[in-house]
């Protein structure tokens, strides 16, 4: 079994700020790092291959992104990618969530994956939907938000939390599944395997070589159009307490409490 | 004609009330755009009482098709055919999972532009524009559609309600629709499992809420106390965290996939303050939040924010509250 694991770079949730206040624009500086959500699909990738209910010949990470992307990469195989895998191109820039899907599908499509696993979300776009996007254009059924997983050779039986309660669904291979981040507790890589990250296979392509159609991506071939970025209606901020004294905390905490009757 | 097309989710005879929020905003639109705004429900033998009910919140057709309940793909499969072969414009999801899972998917299948997560749409120049608050919430972008546009609903973004002309129902036509190969290779094989005990909190004046930084199961078991040191009218609520984690029963999660509520009082020990659970509390009278981390998101919208450890503060409080009582 082949199993591709969709992997993006995002800006360190450390970094605080994420929107430029004097031009009211994303700020895309700072540290970046490997979306923390796909490491629990990397980590599911992992499990699959040692829980050995299957055999695993591969794990590959497939990421799109700008050339600063490959450290997402080399964090990915440190945490068991056998190799991996970079789409990286100017004309893709500005590509919408259905572009970005349709370009993935097309690189994932050379690979026949038996099995494609995402994150739950990017935690800077949080779209939630590159999944089912990517799932359509490879025509294969798939399921996001999945925190359990028991695969066999020709289907996976999985588990999610949907709007009425637990869903279990059964989904012949290949599929295409993004993981909730209860799924599991990604492992931290060892001091080798982040060593020896950078000697692994790393393929880098343009949209030529992967056979994407230019019309179809980067922002001329995307089909929404973002901007008049906004502040949002502000909200008179909330009073804080830093817990110094807890005594004195927990004394203002049921005044505070008091004076709205809520005791 | 073009139009708006929403998805009716139902489950045990009952539409979903984000789902008719939806149908309520897009007849709203669509009377703006001078266009009517469409339903398509889907399931094994869906009755003409059900599906007609639509019309009351504003859809002058429902589109029904037999096909699988609960899953994304086939509803993919039939709102695209509905789409095509009607001419409509616009695909409108209430908040929800399936929403994201049907409307990527559709916007893959009709190569249609996606938003998800929007707050509020309005119409400029005969054509829809989205609102989506982005980046945790610290700014707004808009989204317009060179093409199709597919718009995804924040949870409770779209309040249902019936038109003026309640007393109408919609007509019902049946579609056939052949589901892609794909569609069928999902099979589901229990739907809607209730895990945990089944907890009454949607009635609570107060609500004592705990998440992952509650760090094990037993964190509830102090959260208990301090909901009990209230009296009255009180109950303790959860995350999908750790709803999903097993600490806590399904029936107290709040948020997109839970429960929404709106107490006197919001008391978030140990949460983080993700969107998809603000969504189902953010209507609370009274919100205090107690987090050890000063940039957690949920000081963002909370009244009274605590930082420190819950694990000191808690016991603490529980002493406090119930003095005060007392006094
Ligand atoms: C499609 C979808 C649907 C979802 N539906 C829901 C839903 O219905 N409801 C829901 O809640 N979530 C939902 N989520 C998940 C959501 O995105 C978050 O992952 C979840 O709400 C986080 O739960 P949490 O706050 O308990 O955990 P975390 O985000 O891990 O936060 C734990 C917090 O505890 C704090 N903390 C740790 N230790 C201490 C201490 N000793 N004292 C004080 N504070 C401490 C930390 O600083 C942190 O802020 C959904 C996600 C998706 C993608
Ligand atoms: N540019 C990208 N390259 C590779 N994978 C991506 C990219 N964007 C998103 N993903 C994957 O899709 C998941 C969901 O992202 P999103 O739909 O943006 O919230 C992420 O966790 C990744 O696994």
């Amino acid at each position: 079994m082949k199993i591709c694991v969709l992997v993006k770079e995002v800006p360190d949730a450390a970094v605080e700020k994420r929107i430029n206040p004097q031009t009211g624009r994303l700020d895309r500086s700072g540290e970046k790092n490997l979306n923390p959500y796909d490491t629990h699909a990397i980590e599911a990738a992992m499990q699959i291959k040692e829980g050995g209910a299957v055999q695993v010949d591969e794990i590959v990470a497939v990421t799109m992104g700008p050339e600063s992307a490959t450290r997402a990469l080399h964090k990915a195989v440190s945490l068991g990618a056998d190799r991996s895998i970079q789409l990286t191109d100017d004309a893709l820039a500005g590509s919408d969530v259905q572009a970005t899907g349709y370009a993935l599908a097309t690189v994932l499509q050379k690979e026949s994956p038996d099995l494609v696993l995402l994150g739950q979300q990017s935690d800077d776009g949080e779209c939630y939907t590159i999944g089912a996007i990517v799932a359509d254009h490879l025509q294969m059924p798939s399921l996001t938000q999945v925190i359990k997983m028991d695969v066999n050779d020709s289907a996976l039986r999985c588990e999610r939390q949907a709007e009425y309660g637990y869903d279990t669904v059964e989904i012949d291979l290949p599929a295409v599944i993004s993981v909730g981040d209860a799924i599991n507790e990604p492992r931290y890589p060892s001091l080798k395997a982040i060593m020896g990250a950078k000697k692994k296979p790393l393929e880098k392509m343009g949209s030529g070589d992967a056979g994407i159609d230019g019309s179809r991506v980067g922002a001329d071939g995307s089909m929404v159009q973002c901007g008049n970025f906004k502040a949002p209606p502000s909200k008179s901020a909330g009073e804080i307490i830093e817990d110094e004294d807890t005594n004195e905390t927990v004394e203002r905490i049921v005044a505070w409490l008091d004076e709205r009757k809520l005791i | 004609m073009p139009g708006i097309l929403t998805f009716a989710l139902h489950y045990e005879g009952a539409f979903n009330k984000n789902s008719l929020g939806a149908v309520t905003e897009a007849s709203k639109l669509a009377r703006e755009l001078g266009t009517e705004a469409h339903a398509v429900v889907v399931g094994e033998n869906v009755p003409d009482e059900l599906a007609s009910q639509l019309g009351a919140y504003g859809a002058s057709k429902v589109f029904r098709v037999q096909a699988p309940e609960g899953l994304a793909q086939p509803v993919v499969d039939a709102m695209a055919k509905v789409m095509t072969d009607n001419g409509h414009d616009y695909a409108l999801f209430g908040g929800g999972l399936l929403g994201f899972e049907i409307g990527a998917g559709l916007a893959a299948r009709l190569n249609a532009g996606v938003t998800m997560e929007v707050t509020a749409v309005d119409v400029e120049d005969g054509r829809l524009v989205a609102q989506r608050p982005i980046l945790g919430d610290s700014a707004i972008s808009e989204s317009r559609y060179r093409g199709k546009g597919i718009i995804i609903g924040r949870l409770n973004a779209f309040e249902m309600q019936q038109s003026a002309d309640a007393g109408s129902s919609a007509t019902v036509e049946d579609v056939q629709v052949e589901l892609s190969p794909w569609s069928t290779k999902a099979r589901m094989v229990t739907r809607g499992e209730q895990r945990g005990a089944d907890v009454d909190i949607e009635g609570a004046d107060i609500l004592i809420a705990g998440g992952r930084g509650l760090g094990k199961a037993e964190g509830f078991e102090t959260l208990e106390q301090l909901a009990a040191s209230f009296g009255g009218n009180s109950a303790v609520a959860a995350t999908r965290a750790v709803v999903d984690a097993g600490w806590y029963p399904y029936a107290a999660q709040i948020g997109q996939t839970g429960k929404t509520v709106a107490p006197k009082l919001y008391l978030a020990a140990g949460i983080s303050g993700a969107i998809q659970h603000k969504v189902g509390m953010q209507a609370s009278e009274n919100i205090v939040a107690i987090n050890k981390d000063s940039n957690a998101p949920i000081f963002e919208f909370s009244d009274l924010g605590v930082v420190g450890d819950l694990n000191k503060i808690v016991p603490k409080l529980i002493d406090a509250v119930k003095a005060k009582k007392g006094g």
